[in-house]
């Protein structure tokens, strides 16, 4: 394995708010990391300096040895795919003409070469997205939307793929396919990081799960070290039973007595 | 997808259109001058079509291609299909600068009207403001450049009723005709050099339409997708800007091109700016030709304004395109 990402006390302020608070981390390849927490924790903020977008933080970010800010987009554009929270879109494009958006860094002229056909039709094959490739994008439903996003995202080959909450609208069993995906790309050497607020999808497919909670890291591990009730009850303010799963991963189980309910309000 | 055939067939199709507007409307006309005694050199046939009508049908082209690029530029920068090239405030300028040359009586400045040179002026300047306070701060961001647009934009109208209200009465008639807009038959030098700045413009935007697409679906989106994000939008701004300064300047506001034909062009191509930027040059100039031609031999011997052709003539279609409930040809 080696290492893609290097923070050091990275901090960043939206305004006169410090939303992250001196994060420092190191972020392998060949793994699927996920990034958990309560809302405002700093998780998207957090993603927007891995992907480059915000650039105004404060302390080091090093990407692939060299920080952050000091990458020609055109360059990261070909290692890197990001994957913002909700993508909204104003135009009649199809969802095959938005994942091919994905080749765009990669593309020297203004035509997709064979191989770049090949890249969007194996990625939308992968996700699933195949049967509406010619409809209107913005007439799909919010899953496949999701999916033909995510498409996007594959057809760009990167090598770091960055998800920001990528089962929000997914069906049951697209949260478990999306999954299982991110699981094998990890596999196949790619370094994967995603935010969700699913413990139980994290614990399941993880290798490596980022607590934060106020803008710092609360926690960081294996599933089995970081899903406790501590965290749950001190990060999320949840009392929650661990459970085992089957593949000996912790499982949630918010299941309270009926007394207990009551006790935690807003 | 775009895959050349289908590139070269959507564009030829609008190039086609172009060229049957240019070379067939200047044959339109009053004074029945025909093309073969213009063709023989015999007078006044020849100075009617190639001195008064083709410099016009030219500008008319060239004015409606750099109005309807300019559209589509500034849809994909904001993001927002009911963006038109004056949103971001460079017509009012431009038009504050006119109206300042009217009220002054300047007439030339050198060998140019005045008009023209104070409205670009005038243009210049708001675009420079924009710029200015709108890149202010962590980068160029779609929203400020928005309420820049917006605010400098009611600045200049207020600008502009002020001179109005102080201004006599020929003067007053001329600020109206010329907030109107209207199509003159211009020198060919002068054409000859928009031609050239226009076609730079439309030759940037094509080079750059993969960008545009990305840009035209978000910021986050473009800038994780190699594209250097504030150059581009500066440039797109600059670019949208600059083609509508020049064409104002010349003609006075020209409505509704830049919103619908990019709008129109969307339903027949799809949203793909490779192949809308191409199309909706051709398609927005070859449109203002005829609508000028229109205008100019509707009630002849007078004129109609050509925008309110182009609302009059455009608005039913469009209409009639978002009933026909079409998706897109390809699509």
């Amino acid at each position: 394995m080696t290492t893609v990402y290097e923070l050091d006390a990275v901090r960043v302020s939206i305004g006169s708010a410090e939303i992250i608070k001196g994060i420092s981390l190191t972020l392998q390849d060949a793994t699927l990391t996920t990034i958990v927490g309560p809302n405002g924790a700093g998780k998207s903020t957090l993603m927007s300096v891995l992907s480059g977008v915000r650039e105004d933080y404060e302390g080091q970010c090093r990407f692939h040895g060299r920080e952050m800010s000091q990458w020609r987009k055109g360059d990261l554009g070909r290692q890197l795919s990001f994957i913002p929270q909700n993508v909204r879109i104003e135009f009649p494009f199809t969802a095959e003409q938005v994942v091919f958006m994905g080749r765009t860094p990669h593309c020297h002229g203004l035509f997709e070469t064979p191989h770049d056909r090949d890249a969007v039709h194996r990625a939308m094959e992968t996700t699933d997205t195949l049967p509406f490739a010619q409809r209107d994008f913005r007439a799909l439903s919010g899953g496949e939307r999701q999916r033909v996003i995510l498409a996007g995202a594959l057809a760009q080959e990167p090598s770091v793929l960055l998800l920001d909450e990528p089962t929000t609208f997914l069906d049951l069993k697209h949260q478990i396919s999306t999954y299982v995906l991110l699981e094998k790309l990890a596999r196949e050497g790619i370094c994967v990081i995603a935010v969700t607020h699913d413990l139980n999808l994290a614990a399941s497919y993880s290798d490596r799960i980022v607590v934060l909670s106020h803008g710092e890291v609360a926690a960081d591990g294996v599933p089995g070290e970081v899903v406790t009730a501590k965290v749950l009850s001190e990060v999320f303010e949840v009392d929650a039973e661990i459970r085992s799963g089957s593949t000996g991963r912790p499982w949630v189980s918010y299941e309270q007595p009926m007394g207990a309910r009551e006790q935690r309000t807003w | 997808m775009v895959d050349r055939r289908r590139f070269w067939f959507a564009v030829g199709a609008a190039v086609l259109f172009f060229v049957l507007a240019l070379v067939l409307t200047p044959l339109i006309g009053s004074s029945g001058a025909t093309l073969s005694r213009a063709w023989a050199g015999l007078s006044p046939d020849k100075e009617i079509l190639f001195q008064v009508r083709l410099p016009r049908v030219l500008l008319a082209g060239l004015a409606g291609g750099a109005l309807a690029l300019a559209g589509v530029v500034f849809q994909a920068l904001l993001r927002d299909a009911l963006a038109t090239p004056y949103t971001l405030g460079v017509q009012s300028g431009a038009a504050l600068g006119a109206v300042i040359a009217i009220c002054f009586g300047w007439r030339t400045v050198g060998w140019f009207p005045a008009v023209w040179i104070s409205g670009f002026i005038g243009a210049a300047i708001t675009i420079m403001i924009v710029v200015g306070i709108a890149s202010e701060g962590r980068r160029m961001s779609s929203f400020t450049l928005l309420l820049t647009g917006v605010t400098i934009n009611s600045i200049c109208m207020a600008g502009i009723l002020f001179l109005h209200y102080t201004a006599g009465f020929t003067q007053s008639f001329t600020i109206v005709r010329w907030l109107m807009g209207g199509i003159d038959s211009l020198p060919y030098p002068t054409l000859g050099v928009l031609a050239v700045g226009v076609a730079v413009g439309v030759g940037f935007a094509v080079m750059k339409s993969n960008q545009l697409n990305l840009l035209s679906v978000g910021e986050d989106w473009a800038a994780t997708r190699g594209v250097q994000l504030s150059s581009l939008m500066l440039i797109c701004y600059l670019l949208g800007s600059f083609l509508t300064a020049s064409i104002t300047a010349l003609t006075g506001p020209i409505g509704f091109i830049g919103l619908i034909v990019p709008h129109a062009l969307r339903m027949v191509v799809g949203a793909d700016h490779r192949l809308l930027v191409p199309t909706s040059f051709c398609v927005g100039g070859g449109f203002l030709m005829l609508c000028d031609t229109v205008a100019r031999t509707a009630l002849a011997p007078s004129e109609i304004p050509v925008g309110v052709m182009t609302a009059m003539l455009g608005g039913p279609f469009f209409i009639w395109l978002l009933r026909s409930g079409r998706r897109s040809l390809w699509a």
